[in-house]
């Protein structure tokens, strides 16, 4: 290939070799005055954007996001609503006004003054109170279930996933006989043996709402454990409890995060669908599931009646699916583009 | 048949026995854990009584024993009898079962058809107003529960509807004619079909990605043949493993479904045993419930052993 081999002129190399033969002494600029000063390899290699950590990552896109956003302040004026409401209002869920009752929306009570903001029910008992009340039970139940589905799960599916062979064996064949019984069957039979109350629902659902975070945990950590950062741990004599808890599980933290995000509204429904059937929060007490059954009774008269709880239910099960399908993309680097 | 698909299959069996035998024993301790004893209901009885009706229903003896019993009569397929009408448990079942069995196959087909249909739209229009519109739907039925649907659907398209035409168009309540039929079903299946048309787009753009599907664009396929040929039969078989607990929802909505739509069929009846608190009807049920779902669910896991051969044969569910 060195047949051809010309070499060629620059198009732009400057003609004249001595630059001081330009420059001189009637120009304005001097070469002398120009000393180089080298380079500094610090400066260079110098990192001067702020380091972004995981976390703070996955909160940037989450921010970056409008629906995530939007389904934030949602549910946290819902939290706020539920704390805050049954305080400050005039009525009790079970105050009973019999001369009052089955009002529409902003309906002001001639004796007292006060504005029935979402009306009265068929006993006069005021719709907007019982409706907030109602999102402290469905939180509660949510808040409570959720953290002992995750963390009877995270223990057992950490250590069926780690220590794998013959434990992870046995204790995944009395997982899988475990949920292989049909939950809401359990949760039923469960409502009948126990009083009925907030705390049979989150036992009843506990003891089955487990079995999927475990298994999701066993997954993520039987594929974790071949990495090299484990295996130093190993080699470095580091005892298995403090392997699971300092260098598993956060590393796992947002497929649970995730997990737990996309439970919620599951666990939101089943205590619906139990009041709304007379088996899970007991009258006079109020939840969402008991306003809706009330509501459906009454619903071709005062349809306002079933539509304000159904509102509800839907608007909390819609925000809390929408953020976890975007945090478990925020979360989720093989789905960033 | 191989070796490794019998024994994936006699393993599956295995563990459906164990659950059911584990749901049989849990319903056992339970229904003796309850307060009070199934006979006086409050009223004061003589000792003498008291012991021979202990005597008669076997409560005199210990506990394992009573167990043991009860074990037995179970695997006769003698499930005990309701408190309050002294109805068999199996009489009940042969009556309301059926109906209920209509209604959730009704569901699960029309789930199953529009959610893959609804998803292979989806995934083809990608990014297009058809997918934003598909994936619209399948959130709403992901988050409104069956109990809203239901009484919308009875509000709106059977009360109104009739007083607006003047004719019966749906059935507002009660199960007979195909007109009461549509509704329940409808209300039963649309949390499912938005779950399966979800997985269904997500399954259909991942198969829609690889190589084959390529080379069959290349050869110079129709549109139609690559998606219905190729691309479908592999993207459908994440929603057929989905086809066990989709089939435990839909059964445990009917609870709700049947209650709002008045149909006579296990779920509603169930409900109403639990409600009146008659133990041997609710423990009855339960076990045949129970049974059915973990029988389904072995059905389905078998079948699906057969139909993808990639399956983990020797390690079960993962």
């Amino acid at each position: 290939m060195g047949l051809f081999n010309i070499k060629k002129k620059a198009p732009f190399e400057p003609e004249v070799e001595d630059l001081s033969a330009v420059y001189s002494a009637d120009s304005p600029i001097d070469a002398s005055e120009f000393e180089t000063v080298g380079t500094d390899t610090g400066k260079m290699e110098a990192i001067v954007r702020p380091s972004i950590s995981f976390w703070k990552d996955v909160l940037r896109r989450i921010r970056r996001s409008k629906v995530a956003m939007v389904c934030s302040i949602l549910l946290g004026l819902l939290i706020l609503g539920a704390i805050f409401c049954p305080i400050f209002s005039p009525f009790t869920i079970s105050e009973q006004n019999v001369t009052f009752i089955h009002k529409p929306p902003f309906s002001v009570n001639p004796e007292t003054g006060y504005v029935h903001i979402f009306g009265t029910d068929v006993l006069g008992r005021d719709i907007f109170v019982r409706i907030w009340y109602g999102a402290r039970i469905s939180l509660v139940v949510a808040a409570a279930v959720a953290l002992i589905d995750c963390i009877i799960g995270v223990i057992y599916g950490g250590i069926s996933g780690y220590f794998g062979g013959r434990v992870d064996n046995v204790m995944m064949r009395v997982l899988e006989v475990i949920s292989g019984i049909p939950y809401l069957i359990i949760v039923m039979l469960l409502m009948v043996v126990l009083d009925r109350g907030l705390g049979t629902i989150i036992i009843a659902y506990s003891i089955t709402g487990w079995t999927g975070m475990a298994r999701l945990v066993r997954g993520q950590v039987v594929a974790l454990k071949g990495q090299e950062f484990l295996i130093a741990a190993k080699t470095m004599g580091a005892k298995p409890s403090r392997i699971i808890a300092r260098h598993l599980i956060p590393n796992i933290l947002s497929v649970i995060i995730v997990n737990i995000t996309l439970d919620i509204p599951s666990i939101i429904f089943t205590e619906a669908f139990l009041s709304m059937l007379g088996l899970g929060i007991a009258p006079p007490e109020s939840s969402w599931g008991i306003m809706a059954n009330e509501g459906i009774r009454y619903f071709q008269q005062f349809p306002s009646e079933l539509i304000i709880p159904a509102i509800f239910i839907c608007i909390t099960m819609l925000s809390f699916n929408l953020l976890g399908d975007q945090l478990r993309d925020a979360f989720d680097p093989k789905l960033r583009r | 048949m191989n070796l490794k698909l019998l024994v994936y299959i006699l393993k599956r069996i295995l563990y459906a026995a164990i659950t059911i035998f584990v749901l049989i024993t849990v319903t056992f301790f339970m229904m003796r854990l309850l307060p009070g004893d199934p006979f006086t209901g409050g009223k004061a009885v003589p000792e003498e009584t008291m012991a021979a009706l202990e005597a008669k229903y076997g409560l005199d003896k210990p506990l394992w024993q009573q167990y043991f019993i009860y074990m037995g009569r179970v695997l006769q397929g003698d499930l005990g009898s309701s408190l309050k009408t002294q109805r068999a448990v199996t009489s009940v079942i042969g009556d309301t079962f059926p109906v209920s069995l209509d209604l959730g196959l009704r569901a699960l087909c029309f789930a199953f058809i529009m959610g893959v249909l609804l998803g292979i739209i989806a995934a083809v229009k990608r990014g297009t107003f058809w997918d934003s519109a598909t994936m619209f739907i399948a959130l709403i039925g992901v988050s409104v529960p069956s109990f809203i649907i239901g009484s919308l659907l009875q509000y709106f398209l059977a009360l109104k509807l009739n007083m607006a035409t003047g004719t019966q168009v749906f059935a507002i309540m009660g199960w007979g004619a195909e007109n009461s039929k549509v509704l329940p079903a409808f209300a039963l299946a649309f949390g499912s079909m938005a779950i399966i048309s979800r997985l269904m787009r997500t399954s259909m753009l991942e198969v829609l990605h690889q190589d084959y599907i390529m080379t069959a664009k290349a050869k110079g396929l129709s549109q139609k043949t690559i998606i219905w040929k190729h691309a479908v039969r592999n993207a459908i078989m994440p929603v057929i493993t989905m086809m066990g607990p989709l089939v435990a929802a839909v059964l445990t909505g009917a609870f709700v479904v049947e209650n709002i739509f008045s149909i006579p069929g296990i779920g509603r009846y169930f409900v109403q045993c639990v409600q009146q608190n008659d133990y041997p009807m609710v423990a009855g049920l339960t076990m045949f419930y129970g049974s059915f779902l973990v029988v389904t669910n072995l059905i389905i896991d078998i079948l699906y052993g057969f139909i993808d051969p990639r399956v983990k044969l020797t390690g079960g569910k993962e």
